[in-house]
């Protein structure tokens, strides 16, 4: 597909509770540069408007989320 | 020929075109994250909590908020305050010297996070040895592993002076934690007068 996106890094934070995937990927998104992209998987629901949140209030950008099951999908681009 | 050329030129130049824009796109998107960096270093982004109880629901609740908040870039203190003192007790440390009052507060009340109990349901122990289990089982950081998730972040933590009198703690007694600070009211206000968010936990 065209419109893939491309991950520099994954991160699975699968299993892991609040607040846990997004102490990580706040983390995580800091070893990759500027514009690059993050891929992290979770199972925690709350991480649908937690991540969103957190990148709005840490100046990043959720390109695209995607949901498989129980697995929840984020596409996560470094702009600060 | 000429004509060609004049096309060739043409040609390049359109491509030039939205190289250029691409560029500018680039350099505005850098100058917004730049600017969302510099909003986030602004001492207002600030977080300060007054842990005031000495129970473990309420503990587990300040120290997942603390994290959160350092993780969305915020700076967080802590201000540990009457109960919330005894939490950060270490275990393994003995101290001697103290009166009689303060060896009593000292053995009645808990010696560290890993003593304290529930506010609610703790059913003599059982509700609390419960409720640990079950974070163990759902992957729930411990206290013991927040706290040291929180010195990685940078969280710091203030230590009523005052409460520690009171009860007649030392700080040699104390746990380990990064710059642990020990203060009054009046330091607490200075961090909280420049915070956007602050609770009383």
């Amino acid at each position: 597909m065209a419109e893939d996106i491309k991950a520099d890094k994954t991160m699975d934070l699968k299993g892991l509770p609040c607040p846990m995937p997004v102490v990580k990927v706040s983390k995580g998104i800091k070893e990759v540069e500027v514009g690059q992209v993050i891929e992290a998987l979770t199972t925690d629901p709350g991480s649908l408007t937690d991540f969103p949140a957190w990148a709005r209030t840490s100046g990043n950008e959720i390109l695209k989320t995607d949901q498989d099951g129980d697995v929840i999908k984020f596409y996560i681009k470094r702009k600060a | 020929m000429k004509e060609s050329a004049a096309k060739k030129q043409a040609v390049l130049a359109e491509a030039k075109q939205p190289l250029k824009l691409e560029e500018i796109q680039k350099q505005v998107e850098e100058l917004r994250g730049q600017l969302a960096s510099l909003s986030n270093a602004s001492p207002e982004n600030k977080l300060s909590l007054i842990v005031f109880s000495g129970e473990l629901d309420k503990l587990i609740a300040s120290l997942i908020i603390a994290t959160g908040a350092a993780a969305m870039g915020m700076d967080v203190v802590m201000f540990f305050t009457f109960w919330g003192t005894p939490m950060l007790r270490d275990k393994d440390k003995k101290v001697g010297g103290k009166n009689l009052m303060g060896k009593m507060f000292g053995a009645m009340l808990p010696k560290g996070a890993c003593e304290v109990k529930l506010s609610k349901m703790n059913m003599a122990g059982m509700g609390t040895a419960m409720m640990k289990s079950l974070m163990k089982k759902k992957n729930v950081a411990s206290v013991e592993q927040m706290l040291e998730l929180a010195a990685e972040m940078g969280v710091r933590i203030y230590i009523c002076e005052m409460s520690m009198d009171l009860m007649g703690f030392k700080r040699e007694e104390m746990i380990d934690y990064p710059n642990l600070t020990f203060c009054g009211v009046a330091k607490f206000l200075e961090e909280a007068q420049n915070s956007k968010v602050q609770l009383f936990i």
